[in-house]
């Protein structure tokens, strides 16, 4: 396919220029069969599509499991899991679902993708760590969970609380322990490959203040990545010594301390959740003005209020002890520090609001997914100010309405934004277009299925239902019925989205290189890209969101024939 | 037109605003109030809920309206209009949010100041406990004030509690009675000293909206007052092993009198001669 | 319109990426060390919380000698000064005293390990002793893990300068200058170490 030809023009907005790209030249550099995505590969782009492929099944796995929770909890008596069965499942739910998809997709998938295109690059600054870093992610994954099969999973939740831990048949601890150190290792060297590549491997002319918003997220993330990850892995090490070699750093029988392992851990564990969202909210800065015509509104401020949230994110993390005998003047402080984070994480939901505003909004799937985020997000933001405050947190911690939180944030948030930027990206991952119509009842049902599923948990909560428990009060059947057949919509929701893939890859329509008429510079190249992403020198994108009505004659990307 | 719109987003939401305190007050959002502190934890649940629902009924309408009233309609072309910034706007949502949460957290930093949050444990003395009696406690909320103490002329009542898997002991040292049910009588404060055998466990009375991990090699202490007879469960909910979900208990407050018959039929006569 | 560098340029810098300009490795090794650096941090977070909150028994309580540590510290310290004085003659193009800096600076670096052997074998307290003991073997052998790993690469490092015409010349500095930064991090950790456990 010959690349679009588009009008030159002398428009001071936005500067690009791309050389002409000749038949030969986009033939020669097209993907060459799909055999290098099981393979080694050193492409960015192969790279990201393995972390988005790998996590997707990862959340298929993950997503039985949780089918298998709320089969359980359809009955307030444990009948359909054993009750340490229970306790396996759900640690391996909550492990797969954070360490196996959300953390390596919205972090590796995009990141890998999208990142040296943003900073005008031919791959990131370390391929070969890169590649590494991928390939550390599916043995970890067959390890956590063939340990379910050989002498049962780790059963002490996803936060693995000595002593408990301690305690558990150590086999599928120690598993555990160690895959999670291989995906912590794993996205630390993921860490360290996005901030050298975003400060150092920038093209030339380009400017850290006109990089798309999606940079910056994943600076903040890396740099949380990199300063806190390593201190889970000294945790989990201390742990597994405790459990192998018979230490006392976390037994309190040999004169340990069980609190200084939650400190460690949410020190890490709190900043994860950024981890989980920031790349998130850069996705969805992403995805908004190309949809709805219309710059990105107040980058400055967004990129300000990252960056506050990775430093406030440093320092909340005993929100999650306000009940483990902390002092009083540390559980104010958290509060405090914890309910600020608000001030931060508004500002951006405030300038998306202000980005629809005034537009020109196509209600596509990606848009539409991209919306219910903002809507999910920021029910599940106001139940996290609400948790902040101790004396609230005091009666609602370890119960329902923590689970309703933060399936708001993580799924309501985090897997929202996923399917809306594969809506978005997929033409450019493949050149074909995903089919709208199913797109959209994908939406819809999982819009439902979800808060069917998850609002309902709040008042479980409120009202004497703790979490990890596979037996409860008659009282709250209905509910917990409720809120299964919710979660059957989800999964039913997964279909027409899996079909659509699928379909859409053999006999989807052809998308272009730029269907959506974007300005960031993924989609200033064919689709799929070349090996080398541009078959000329890599355009310099000054303004990714310079849409607007004052260059509507110009509104096609303007891309220089150099 | 678009003004009328406006006023239309802006009177649903207030409808809805309106429907939400209305549903605070008559759906049974929380279980029934059975401590000192559960109305006071109850006043600040309302005032958390209202904020929430203002907030988000807000940022949805606003979603919503703008995905009607900006969609692009057949037929039109061209973009948006090129608007990035606006000072004053983004100031003013900067500021309101953080005037919120101030107020959000010096009004719970002012209801845990009620719960007797705050008191320092050095000052709430447990040197009736037999347990550990020299060892450092730590903190709970819901321990009573000073004030509340000195108020309430009815000394405190003192238990010692075990949590083991999967089991609650209660122990009064007054009377050498070991307990699997809490017995407290209505109106009297109850302190609480608690540790576990162990793993962590956590003392949870929904009825009284307190929780308290219970930790093995750290005691803690808990304190409240029941103000209304009846049973209601004693809920361990942090994850403790397999059988986590059925660690339970009941907690039975009863009317002074009645705890007395209990307390003299279940001590150990000669002791309390003495 | 912003001028471009030529495609040549550009294609030539960017495609091979095993010959990356040496600065985005070490940015990439120094971003690193931070990490590595925050492992540290917690470990000793934990034991500056053990030590405030957890009172040992009495018995726990020992009296850490204090000489053959310090002969440590210095030796550490004086093998950062031998390794610069190694990358000193390396910019002089002067291989010769390269090599021989390098293996005084490996030298030290062993003997900073046996010394420590010597020490985990005269205490008077085993691993799982007590939390004191755990807490000390763990920070101590985690940082004697780091000095392991530094020698071997110094020796590596040392090996590739020897030969003429190796990796290792005044022009492709990197695994030298990697290997050296990684050494005064070490160093400095080592530093802190011995403060809080020794001397605190
Ligand atoms: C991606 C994941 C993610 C994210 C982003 C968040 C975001 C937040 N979380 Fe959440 N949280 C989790 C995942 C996440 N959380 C998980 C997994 C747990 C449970 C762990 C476990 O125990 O297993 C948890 C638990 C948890 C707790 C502990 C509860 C308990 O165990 O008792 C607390 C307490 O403070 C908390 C608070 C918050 C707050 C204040 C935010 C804030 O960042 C939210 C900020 C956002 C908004 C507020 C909305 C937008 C803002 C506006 C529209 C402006 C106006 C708003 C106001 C003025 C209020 N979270
Ligand atoms: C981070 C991301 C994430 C995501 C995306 C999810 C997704 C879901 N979660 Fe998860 N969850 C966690 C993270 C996540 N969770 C964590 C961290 C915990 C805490 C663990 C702990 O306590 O240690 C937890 C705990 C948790 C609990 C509480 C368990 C307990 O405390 O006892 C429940 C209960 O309802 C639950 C339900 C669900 C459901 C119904 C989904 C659904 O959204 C999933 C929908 C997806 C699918 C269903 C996939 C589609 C699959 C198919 C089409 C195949 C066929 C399907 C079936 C056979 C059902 N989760
Ligand atoms: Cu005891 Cu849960
Ligand atoms: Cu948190």
């Amino acid at each position: 396919m010959v690349q679009t030809k588009f009008q030159a023009t002398g428009n001071g907005t936005m500067s690009i220029s791309l050389p002409p790209a000749t038949e030969n030249d986009s033939n020669s550099l097209q993907p060459t069969g799909w055999l290098r995505f099981i393979s080694f590969s050193l492409d960015h782009k192969v790279i990201g599509l393995q972390y988005l492929v790998c996590g997707f099944i990862f959340y298929l796995i993950g997503g039985v499991l949780a089918g298998a929770i709320r089969i359980e909890l359809l009955s307030p008596i444990s009948d359909f899991l054993a009750r340490d069965v229970y306790n396996q499942v759900l640690t391996l739910h909550g492990t797969i679902m954070i360490f196996l998809w959300i953390v390596p997709v919205v972090n590796g998938a995009f990141g890998n993708y999208l990142i040296p295109f943003y900073v005008g690059a031919r791959d990131m600054a370390f391929p070969r760590l890169n590649a590494v870093a991928f390939w550390m992610i599916p043995p970890a994954g067959l390890m956590l969970i063939t340990s379910y099969f050989i002498n049962g999973a780790a059963q002490s939740g996803w936060t693995a609380y000595p002593p408990l831990s301690i305690t558990t048949p150590a086999a599928g601890q120690i598993v555990w322990i160690v895959s999670v150190l291989l995906l912590g290792g794993s996205s630390i060297f993921g860490g360290i490959n996005f901030i050298a590549t975003i400060l150092k491997l920038r093209r030339p002319g380009l400017k850290l203040m006109q990089l798309p918003m999606y940079c910056w997220a994943m600076l903040g993330t890396s740099i949380l990545v990199v300063l806190s990850t390593p201190v889970l892995a000294g945790t989990l090490i201390l742990l597994s010594f405790d459990i192998v070699a018979h230490t006392g750093f976390f037994n309190p029988a040999l004169g340990g301390n069980v609190i200084v392992y939650q400190h460690l851990f949410w020190f890490y564990s709190h900043p994860a959740v950024y981890i989980m969202v920031l790349p998130a909210f850069g996705l969805v800065s992403e995805i908004l003005p190309v949809h709805c015509r219309k710059p990105l509104f107040g980058y400055t401020t967004m990129v300000y209020s990252i960056m506050g949230i990775v430093v406030l994110g440093l320092i909340v993390w005993a929100h999650h002890m306000f009940t483990s005998g902390t002092p009083p003047w540390m559980r104010l402080f958290f509060t405090i520090a914890t309910s600020f984070i608000a001030v931060p994480t508004g500002i951006k939901f405030f300038n998306w609001v202000a980005t629809l505003w005034g537009g020109r909004i196509t209600l596509n799937s990606a848009i539409l997914f991209s919306c219910g985020f903002i809507v999910n997000f920021v029910l599940g933001g106001i139940t996290g100010v609400a948790l902040a405050q101790v004396p609230f947190d005091i009666h609602v911690h370890d119960t329902y309405f923590v689970v309703a939180h933060f399936h708001y944030i993580v799924y309501g948030g985090s897997v929202f934004v996923i399917f809306s930027s594969i809506y978005h990206w997929y033409p450019k991952f493949t050149g074909k277009m995903l089919d709208e119509k199913l797109g959209i009842i994908h939406f819809a049902l999982t819009f439902i299925g979800f808060n069917l599923c998850f609002a309902p948990q709040h008042w479980l909560g409120l009202n004497g239902m703790p979490r990890r428990v596979a037996e409860y009060d008659p009282q709250f059947t209905l509910v917990n019925q409720i809120s299964s057949v919710g979660a059957l919509l989800m999964a039913i929701s997964t279909l027409p989205f899996l079909w659509n893939i699928i379909y859409s890859f053999i006999k989807g329509d052809k998308a272009g290189n730029n269907p959506w008429q974007a300005l960031t510079p993924e989609w200033l190249t064919t689709s799929p890209p070349p090996v080398e992403n541009w078959s000329g020198e890599a355009p310099l994108v000054t303004k990714p969101y310079g849409y607007g009505e004052k260059s509507s004659d110009e509104r096609n990307p303007t891309i220089t024939q150099a | 037109m678009p003004q009328k719109t406006a006023i239309y987003t802006i009177s649903i939401s207030l409808l809805i605003i309106i429907g939400g305190i209305w549903a605070i007050d008559n759906l049974n959002l929380l279980p029934v109030v059975a401590s000192s502190n559960a109305p006071i934890y109850d006043e600040l649940f309302k005032v958390l809920f209202v904020i929430g629902i203002i907030l988000f009924v807000g940022m949805t309408g606003l979603v919503i309206y703008s995905l009607i009233r900006f969609r692009k309609k057949p037929g039109q072309v061209g973009d948006g209009i090129a608007l990035e910034d606006n000072l004053p706007l983004e100031i003013f949502w900067t500021a309101v949010p953080a005037i919120v949460v101030l107020f959000v957290g010096l009004y719970s930093y002012d209801i845990y100041e009620r719960m007797g949050g705050m008191q320092s444990l050095s000052t709430n003395s447990h040197s009736h406990h037999s347990m550990n009696s020299e060892g450092k406690v730590w903190g709970g909320i819901g321990l009573t004030s000073q004030k509340a103490i000195e108020k309430n002329s009815l000394p405190m009542i003192n238990v010692d509690v075990t949590a083991l898997q999967f089991a609650f002991l209660f122990n009064y040292p007054e009377g050498e009675i070991v307990s699997g049910e809490l017995h407290v009588p209505r109106g009297q404060p109850v302190s609480l000293k608690m540790e576990s055998k162990d793993v962590i466990h956590a003392f949870w009375v929904p009825e009284f909206r307190l929780k308290q991990d219970v930790i093995p090699g750290q005691p803690t202490v808990i304190n409240f007052t029941p103000t209304k007879t009846g049973k209601y469960p004693i809920i361990c909910a942090e994850l403790c092993g397999p059988y986590h979900g059925g660690m339970r208990s009941t907690v039975v407050v009863e009317e002074p009198e009645e705890y007395q018959a209990w307390f003299k039929q279940n001590s150990k006569q000669p002791e309390m001669e003495l | 319109m912003t001028t471009l560098p030529s495609t040549k340029e550009k294609s030539e810098e960017l495609t091979s990426s095993d010959t990356q300009h040496s600065d985005h490795r070490l940015f990439g090794l120094i971003t690193f060390l931070v990490a590595d650096g925050m492992t540290f941090a917690g470990f000793f977070a934990a034991y500056l919380t053990y030590k405030a909150v957890n009172p040992l028994l009495p018995d726990a309580i020992y009296e850490l000698e204090l000489p053959l540590p310090t002969l440590n510290t210095i030796l550490l310290l004086v093998s950062s000064a031998t390794f610069h004085k190694a990358g000193k003659a390396l910019e002089a193009a002067n291989s010769k005293q390269c090599q021989k800096w390098l293996l005084i600076t490996a030298g030290l670096g062993i003997a900073f390990l046996i010394s420590q052997m010597v020490e985990y074998f005269t205490l008077p307290f085993g691993l799982t002793d007590n939390l004191y003991a755990s807490t000390f073997y763990a920070l101590t052998g985690f940082h004697g893990l780091h000095v392991t790993l530094g020698s071997i690469m110094i020796l590596i490092v040392w090996w590739q300068a020897r030969s003429p015409g190796g990796r290792i010349t005044h022009v492709n500095k990197f695994p030298l200058e990697a290997a050296e930064i990684y050494w005064h991090f070490v160093d400095g950790i080592w530093v802190i170490l011995f403060i809080i456990l020794y001397l605190l």
